[in-house]
């Protein structure tokens, strides 16, 4: 009896033993079945023979704290705000893919980090409540009768976006431009889901979120009331990536994960699965109704080294602005 | 079990608890500063935020325990149908994770909310809830409750003799409290105003959500950004080293200023009370605090509880995981909060006073650099991501113990004092002077410990999210993964099933601890 149960055991570990198991350490969102992890775990396993095994959490400051001891193959969602850290960590190998495929509306010739999804940060607002959205930043400033909600930069990633953006649309004279936000502002939060929280209820206005927020309303919940605000002067673009760990156990399979991310398998999942843009689909190919939101024309993009370089000053003139 | 063994397994006991407080409170903090190769210095914003975090702290601790006097005293005074399940409905903000209180509040205060709803009906302008005010207004919410809960101790444990006594010898409504009242609030106001001082002091989302802006940042807030926007551990370290000497020195000044109330023993008879007034006042109290707490809960189940039965099912698994983690982490909160307090007796004197002043350290501890500290600890070692739900029962454990000591070490001095030179003279030592002399009487502080413990264990989101794997998500976490969805409505279900469990869990301990007292 108690052979058998061993011999079942052993058995069992060396079916095991057999598939190679991808270990990928991703974002919290990742591990939840409405989140894009299950899809992106059955299309990968459907073609590469192997087990795709997410392991879920803090993706930045677990790297950081286990260095070399993190045990996984590859990383996926790591934020742009978090690429320079991430790469001064030293444990990145080079993706090996072809970029050329991508059409995010910036340059990206990165040899480490390969952005899966993208999007652009915007001002989002409920059409029952405001009739007549601003169409630039300027005017945005200039309305008294708008009511804001928006994330702190140095807690939020959204929020550091916004930092930019200002930054690079108004350089030196930021200050003023967070003094007349400020006059609007309902309050200011640590993450993004407290604002979009406060906004679904009816707090303000108008939130700080994404272009592609819009969509999740339309097609989950059959509701076309909310729309983004789209600037003529540009919007901030915020890509997630991915990447290949230098001590990968199955750097094949990382590699081949990498070239998995550009296909169109995954890339048409991502619209729906994780509410954002495709990064290697041309936009006649996304879903329809992502297709047809308003799309900003022109992207504000700092990369990581000048984005680095300008946000601590850029977080001085935000605090001496917000807390006149 | 001789007297001198006794002795020797209660100190033991004390000192494997002092150990895990220290290895959770300085270890841990050590660990982070070690890593980080040293302190480093503060920015301007992080003095401004010490500043903001002292006065929001003051404000709210002062007004918490104001409010609760009167009310703790209306509560105490009077008998009527649904007491016990009001008393027991008006803790529950306090056990509330922040997230949900808040939405919850701003239902009635918010824009939309119902109070400027109702100024709108009469033409008055609309007021903001947001800035210090509105700080003050949800930290008062959520410490109310456990202000007059302490207090409500407090009253219970006036013995009934002496109001009869009191009776007897024609003391006016005055002189009873004086003479009564006073010498138990002397002993407990101090208490009450320093737990919560310190539960504010460490306030991280609430304070910026309805602070307004980075005007109201907070210290706990400006070691979250530390951590996130420059990965500066150092600078964490020195925050969390900044918190705590705040933390100390109002500890300190607590305790100059509280003083013991030399307390007489009684046969634990139900009180009754010969000097009752008019009884609108005390109804009016009542009912006045009973709206302010409980309409924001209305409005959260209004909210959410159709969403309920749909909850996707690892919703209801992360619910069952935490309440694994919840009975886990009341467990070892009562015996460690148990065999602290003991060995706080035994010891006496300013060693005593040492060993529970360590007691009450993790309330000035910050949860994210505890967190990131166990994480180091254990890299060495094992894989920290095997031992989450471990990790996150011990740490709940270790938060929730200075609410424990508080509640139960006054109940244990006065059993100390009442029943222990007889306990002495008949010779019952260790084990059998618990059993039978000591728990029966503790039962009251200990149900309403454990119910805190197991509630706030609930809503706890502090550590889990550095350690937990896929698997392992709890139910706060659920309740975040599903607002980063977008899910606002399946949200608002799962924050009716948070606050029913918590709520649950804390009625059923509380009810077993009040028995058949019924008060």
């Amino acid at each position: 009896m108690r052979t058998a149960f061993f011999a079942t055991v052993i058995l069992a570990g060396a079916a095991q033993a057999d598939t190679p198991v991808l270990t990928v350490l991703a974002p919290d969102y990742f591990g939840s079945s409405w989140g894009p992890g299950p899809a992106i775990k059955d299309g990968f396993e459907a073609r590469c023979g192997c087990t795709l095994d997410f392991r879920t959490g803090e993706v930045l400051p677990r790297l950081m704290l286990e260095g070399a001891r993190v045990g996984a193959d590859a990383v996926i969602g790591l934020n742009t705000d978090m690429t320079l850290r991430a790469r001064e960590t030293g444990l990145f190998a080079p993706h090996g893919q072809d970029l050329g495929a991508l059409t995010v509306p910036v340059e990206w010739e990165d040899e480490v980090f390969l952005p899966f999804n993208w999007g652009y940060a915007a001002w989002v607002y409920d059409k029952t409540r405001v009739e007549n959205p601003p169409t630039s930043f300027a005017e945005l400033l200039e309305r008294d009768d708008l009511s804001l909600l928006w994330q702190d930069p140095r807690s939020s990633g959204s929020g550091l976006a916004l930092l930019l953006w200002v930054d690079q649309l108004y350089g030196d004279e930021a200050g003023g431009v967070w003094q007349a936000l400020q006059a609007n502002t309902v309050t200011v939060t640590a993450s993004w889901s407290e604002a979009y929280g406060l906004f679904s209820e009816g707090e303000a206005d108008m939130v700080l979120s994404y272009t592609t927020s819009p969509a999740y309303h339309i097609v989950a919940e059959e509701d076309d009331s909310k729309a983004a605000a789209i600037f003529e002067e540009g919007h901030y673009f915020m890509a997630e990536v991915a990447g290949v760990l230098e001590g990968a156990a199955e750097p094949e399979l990382a590699r081949d994960f990498m070239a998995y991310i550009l296909s169109e398998d995954f890339q048409s999942m991502i619209a729906y699965g994780n509410w954002s843009y495709p990064s290697a689909l041309p936009r006649a190919e996304w879903p329809e109704v992502m297709r047809d939101l308003p799309f900003p024309e022109t992207a504000i993009f700092l990369d990581e080294e000048a984005a680095d370089a300008r946000r601590m000053p850029a977080l001085d003139l935000w605090l001496e602005g917000m807390t006149q | 079990m001789s007297a001198a063994t006794a002795r020797l397994c209660t100190l033991w006991a004390g000192g494997v608890v002092a150990l895990w407080l220290i290895t959770l409170n300085f270890g841990a903090l050590g660990a982070v500063a070690w890593r980080a190769e040293g302190f480093s210095a503060l920015r301007g914003a992080d003095w401004a935020a010490v500043r903001f975090t002292l006065v929001q702290a003051l404000w709210s601790a002062v007004l918490s325990v104001l409010l609760a006097v009167p009310l703790a005293r209306a509560l105490a005074r009077r008998q009527f149908t649904g007491r016990g399940v009001l008393i027991t409905l008006m803790g529950a903000p306090f056990i509330l994770p922040t997230l949900v209180a808040v939405l919850g509040l701003l239902a009635v205060f918010g824009r939309g909310g119902l109070v400027n709803q109702g100024l709108g009906v009469v033409g008055a302008g609309p007021v903001s809830i947001y800035g210090l005010h509105g700080v003050v207004l949800a930290h008062v919410f959520y410490n109310l409750p456990l202000a007059t809960r302490i207090l409500l101790q407090g009253w219970a444990s006036i013995p009934a003799e002496r109001f009869r006594l009191a009776a007897s010898l024609g003391f006016s409504p005055w002189q009873m409290f004086r003479q009564l009242e006073w010498p138990m609030l002397r002993e407990l106001v101090p208490g009450a105003l320093l737990v919560i001082f310190l539960i504010c002091l460490t306030s991280f989302a609430v304070a910026l959500t309805l602070g307004g802006g980075p005007r109201a940042t907070t210290v706990e807030l400006a070691i979250y950004q530390a951590f996130r926007f420059d990965f500066d551990m150092g600078r964490a370290a020195m925050l969390a080293v900044i918190q705590f000497a705040l933390c100390a020195g109002a500890a300190l000044l607590a305790w100059r200023v509280s003083l013991p109330a030399g307390l007489a023993g009684g046969m634990d008879r139900p009180v009754q009370r010969y000097d009752l007034g008019r009884g609108w006042l005390d109804a009016a109290l009542i009912l006045l605090a009973a709206m302010f707490l409980l309409t924001p809960l209305g409005m959260i189940v209004a909210r959410g509880v159709a969403q309920v039965p749909g909850l996707p099912v690892e919703v209801w698994q992360a619910a069952g995981r935490s309440l694994v983690v919840a009975l886990g982490a009341t467990g070892l909160t009562l015996v460690m909060t148990l065999a602290l307090a003991q060995a706080v007796l035994a010891l006496g004197g300013a060693r005593g006073a040492a060993l529970e002043a360590l007691g009450l350290a993790s309330l000035a501890a910050s949860s994210l650099v505890i967190g990131t500290g166990l994480f180091l600890l254990l890299l060495p070692v094992t894989n920290p991501r095997d031992w989450a739900l471990v990790v996150t029962m011990l740490v709940n454990a270790g938060m929730a113990l200075p609410f424990a000591l508080r509640l139960i070490l006054p109940g244990l001095r006065e059993v100390v004092a009442t029943q222990g030179r007889l306990a002495e003279a008949l010779g019952i030592h260790g084990w059998a002077r618990l059993r039978i002399v000591t728990l029966p009487r503790l039962r009251r502080p200990l149900g309403f410990a454990a119910g805190l413990t197991a509630a706030l264990s609930m809503g706890d989101l502090g550590v889990i999210m550095l350690f937990a794997e896929r698997e392992g998500a709890t139910l706060p976490m659920q309740l975040y993964r599903l607002m980063l969805a977008y899910r606002q409505d399946d949200a608002a279900g799962a924050a009716v099933l948070l606050l029913a469990a918590s709520l649950a869990l804390f009625w059923a301990f509380d009810r077993w601890g009040r028995g058949r007292a019924g008060a």
